[in-house]
């Protein structure tokens, strides 16, 4: 047998896929384009015959590599097991490996990726940017101007962007209130303190509220899921040593996670830190949660985040969760498993195919007519928060901590 | 590409009513081959239609260029029925999924072929209805599929295969007219060419209308789970139901390897790792009807030795057994690198020691075999895992492809159950049938098909004097890595 001519691709594993197909209907991208070469199959199948040497990297098996969401629904489906998350990353470093992608979108994604998420320095100051160009009226002024038409890129962007919150960073260490059940740890997040700062909080008040004592350690950052998705296996690596230091010191019951990308992506490694780590839902539904009391009378649609259902395997606990808060009334929604489109920066690098997907997740809120829908990953709020607001629906988009929280603080006042 | 293929390509890109066109090498090589990969073939493009007019205008390009073209559904058949001919056109139906109407009142449903089989049953459970044909693979194949391939699955037991329930078809003729065979309404007269056209493989027009009929969800559905301390003895427990009167709706078995795979996977469904074999058994009716054969089912399984008979405590479980059945075949993939999955029937009674002579066969050859099947049809499912690279396991596996049907047929079988003869099978049609046999559906395909143009290649073979010397129908290789 021939060795494999790839060098970073994880060519042993696309030898999983017997081609049984049954990963298709699951796939977005094949779903919106009906193409083998756009399914988890078809790719697998790619990246097995450029590493057989029986096909060329060229332009359209690049694309394909990037055209895939990393949402990972295949791996739901599969009964094989293949990786295909693990795959579609180290096809993507091979491709980089190779110099098969154009240079300037190589360059401006690790430059992002690199020196601004993984760095909060410098994403305290793009945040604190973007919070005076909203509210200085100069947000305003560019929109009515139009001038955006001519970078359609930086206009989708712009778009996604929804009023930036005040930056709320968390204590050190949060009390628990009455009867203390645990001490746990905090994983804060990168984006989340600089533009998701009232879902941190409300998950530290919930926390609390449980009896629990949260730890949020200083020395932490990004999880570098992103990083991870574009192939830079070494800045991942990078980050996610710097979080086993940040958490390896406290004797701790588990590091809670609110993000479902960055949940999925610390649990990859499978080391001390990943065994640790919970989703919030998962957590709170496993240590039975302290029933809150305030009604909350509202039609609620949950969604599925990605790496909470295909990533983590937790779909059960927020929905439990939920029901427990009285007067809500969970709908389901249909297509919940498919993926919104968000996908990391996936909306910024796809816009077209992130649109398509956008839509028919729009379409099914419409038919669903909820007044929250709830999703437990940023990437999905930010995107469906823009769905909703540029199909014209009065809906509001939430973390389920933020209902949760919401119920509690009702129930204190009556 | 050479030049007159380019033009195609161009041409068939001009199309208003063809969406999308694929003819990059890298893209050609991902369809070289559907569920079976022991076949490939080098399609030119693949084009995609999603109405019936734009199946006929890529029709009448093809001819006009004289490029044979080759209908594809989700590519999820296993004798190779959609692997392209070297230089043709693929059809590919995906993006043809509507549900174009549903009658409730005369429980019809008609849909466009690239639906997928259990999509319909989600569109109509709400009505108390549902689809019956469920091949494995129902969660991702087509209905165009199914009805090329007459496709059957575990509850063809008691519902029959696809062709049953296939009023009528609309259909795009190699020649490009369109024609309804059959009648919605179930009252055809004449000849039967509906029934023609269910199992024909893609090679006499592409279907791109379906009629069929859907079933009202019946009023209590049980599933049993048995478990055996040998696969004989499980063999011998069906046959005993069946001759009891039993009608159950499934009747599936699964021996220790499908089931270490199958619990090792997404699906693991809570079967016995400590049985030798897994009988699952289906009945449906009303509710006295079911308790009744329930127990009777029990009774049989425990006098043939079971060591645990357990029925499945609500829709949940009922759910999980199937999953696990039906994801068996994929979760063969953490075994080897490719799987083989094998197709082929017997009587029902003779189970039992075609079983043992297919598994000395696998030994004798040192191959992996799992065996699943539909007992209660005698279909037989071999699942033999091998690594493609190796040049020598391949032979084996190939040899042992023949041998399975060797002894099916001596037994009494036939080369098929469900996944269709294809490229995987159609020289060994001799088995089974003398060249006089084989000259009608000669005939009936030369009516059809008269240029050899649609899907070449596939089902029947050449009189045995000419499968040397017609290129033509060589468009395809076994593989050789």
């Amino acid at each position: 047998m021939a060795e494999p001519l790839a060098t970073l691709l994880e060519y042993e594993k696309t030898l999983d896929c017997v081609h049984c197909g049954l990963c298709l209907p699951h796939c977005p991208t094949y779903q919106e384009t009906g193409r083998e070469s756009s399914s988890p199959r078809g790719r697998i199948y790619a990246m097995r015959g450029v590493a057989e040497g029986r096909i060329e990297l060229d332009a359209a098996v690049v694309d394909e590599m990037y055209l895939c969401l990393a949402c990972r629904a295949c791996e739901s489906a599969c009964p094989a097991g293949v990786q295909y998350g693990r795959l579609v990353e180290s096809m993507r470093a091979e491709i980089d490996e190779r110099g098969a992608r154009s240079r300037a979108s190589r360059f401006f994604q690790r430059l992002v990726l690199r020196r601004v998420v993984a760095s909060h320095i410098v994403l305290r100051l793009v945040a604190l940017a973007l919070r005076l160009y909203q509210r200085s009226g100069l947000q305003r002024l560019l929109r009515a101007s139009n001038l955006l038409l001519v970078a359609p890129r930086l206009r989708d962007a712009e778009q996604l962007l929804p009023p930036v919150p005040p930056a709320w960073r968390a204590p050190g260490v949060t009390p628990a209130e009455g009867v203390l059940r645990g001490r746990v740890g905090f994983f804060a997040g990168c984006l989340m303190p600089e533009f998701f700062g009232p879902v941190n909080r409300a998950t530290l008040r919930v926390l609390a509220r449980n009896g629990f004592e949260v730890h949020a350690p200083r020395g932490q950052g990004c999880c570098g899921a992103l990083h991870a998705h574009a192939g830079d296996a070494r800045a991942a690596e990078r980050l996610h040593a710097r979080n086993v230091a940040a958490f390896g010191a406290d004797d701790l019951d588990a590091v809670v996670v609110n993000s479902a990308g960055c949940g999925a992506s610390l649990r990859d490694p499978g080391d001390a830190l990943s065994a640790r780590v919970r989703d919030v839902s998962e957590f709170l539904h496993a240590a039975g949660l302290r029933p809150p009391r305030g009604a909350v009378p509202l039609r609620v649609a949950y969604d599925d985040a990605c790496h909470l259902l295909h990533g983590q395997r937790v779909s059960a606990a927020p929905r439990e969760l939920l029901r427990m808060i009285p007067g809500l009334q969970l709908v389901d929604l249909p297509g919940t498993q498919d993926c919104c489109g968000a996908a990391g920066i996936y909306n910024l690098t796809q816009p077209d195919m992130s649109a398509r997907l956008l839509r028919r997740k729009v379409d099914a809120i419409r038919r669903t007519t909820p007044q929250v829908v709830v999703t437990g990953n940023p990437g999905c709020l930010l995107q469906l928060s823009r769905g909703v607001r540029d199909a014209g629906l009065d809906v509001e988009v939430l973390h389920p901590v933020e209902l949760l929280e919401r119920s509690y603080a009702v129930g204190e006042s009556d | 590409m050479d030049p007159r293929t380019g033009e195609l390509v161009d041409r068939l890109r001009e199309l208003p009513s063809v969406e999308d066109v694929l003819a990059g090498a890298s893209e050609m090589f991902v369809y070289e081959s559907d569920g079976l990969t022991l076949t490939r073939g080098r399609a030119a493009a693949v084009a995609f239609p999603s109405t019936t007019r734009a199946v006929c205008e890529i029709v009448r390009a093809c001819n006009e260029f004289g490029v044979p073209f080759v209908p594809r559904g989700a590519g999820t058949g296993l004798s190779g029925g959609a692997t392209p001919v070297d230089g043709c056109v693929v059809i590919e139906c995906a993006r043809m999924d509507q549900v174009l109407s549903i009658d409730a009142v005369n429980r019809t449903a008609t849909v466009q072929p690239g639906l997928v089989n259990a999509h319909l049953t989600d569109a109509v459970s709400g009505l108390g209805l549902h689809y019956a044909p469920d091949p494995s693979s129902q969660t991702a194949c087509t209905i165009g599929g199914n009805v090329a391939e007459n496709s059957g699955g575990p509850h063809t037991l008691k519902y029959g295969t696809t062709s049953p329930h296939v009023l009528s078809l609309e259909v795009v003729l190699p020649d490009a007219s369109v024609v309804q065979l059959g009648r919605r309404d179930a009252h055809a007269v004449g000849y039967d060419l509906r029934g023609v056209f269910v199992g024909s493989e893609g090679t006499l027009g592409i279907v791109t209308a379906a009629t069929v009929r859907l079933m009202p969800d019946p009023e209590t559905v049980c599933t049993l789970l048995a478990s055996f301390p040998s696969l004989v003895s499980a063999c011998e427990a069906v046959s005993t139901i069946i001759a009891a009167g039993i009608v159950a709706s499934a009747l599936e078995l699964l021996d220790d390897k499908t089931i270490d795979a199958v619990e090792a996977s997404v699906f693991a469904a809570g079967y016995p790792r400590n049985a030798r074999a897994v009988l699952l058994v289906e009945l449906d009716g009303t509710d006295a009807a079911v308790q009744a054969e329930r127990a009777r089912v029990r009774t049989v399984c425990q006098s043939h030795g079971a060591i645990e008979v357990r029925v499945a405590r609500d829709e949940q479980e009922r759910e999980a057994f199937w999953r696990g059945r039906k994801g068996a075949f994929g979760a063969m993939g953490r075994r080897a690198p490719d799987l083989y999955v094998h197709d082929a029937v017997v009587p029902r009674t003779r189970l039992p020691e075609v079983v043992e002579a297919i598994t000395r066969a696998a030994e004798e050859r040192n191959l992996r075999i799992a065996n699943v099947f539909h007992a209660g049809d005698g279909n037989l499912h071999p699942n033999l895992s091998f690594d493609r690279r190796d040049a020598d396991e391949l032979a084996r596996i190939v040899d042992m492809g023949e041998e399975i049907l060797r002894i099916c047929i001596e037994a009494g079988g036939v080369l098929s159950g469900e996944h269709g003869i294809g490229l995987e099978k159609r020289d060994y049609m001799h088995m089974l049938y003398t060249d006089e046999d084989l000259e009608p559906m000669r005939w009936v395909h030369e009516a059809f098909d008269p240029a050899d143009a649609c899907n070449p290649g596939k089902v029947i073979p050449q009189p045995r004097a000419c499968t040397e010397s017609n290129p033509r129908h060589r468009g395809y290789e076994k593989v050789t890595f």
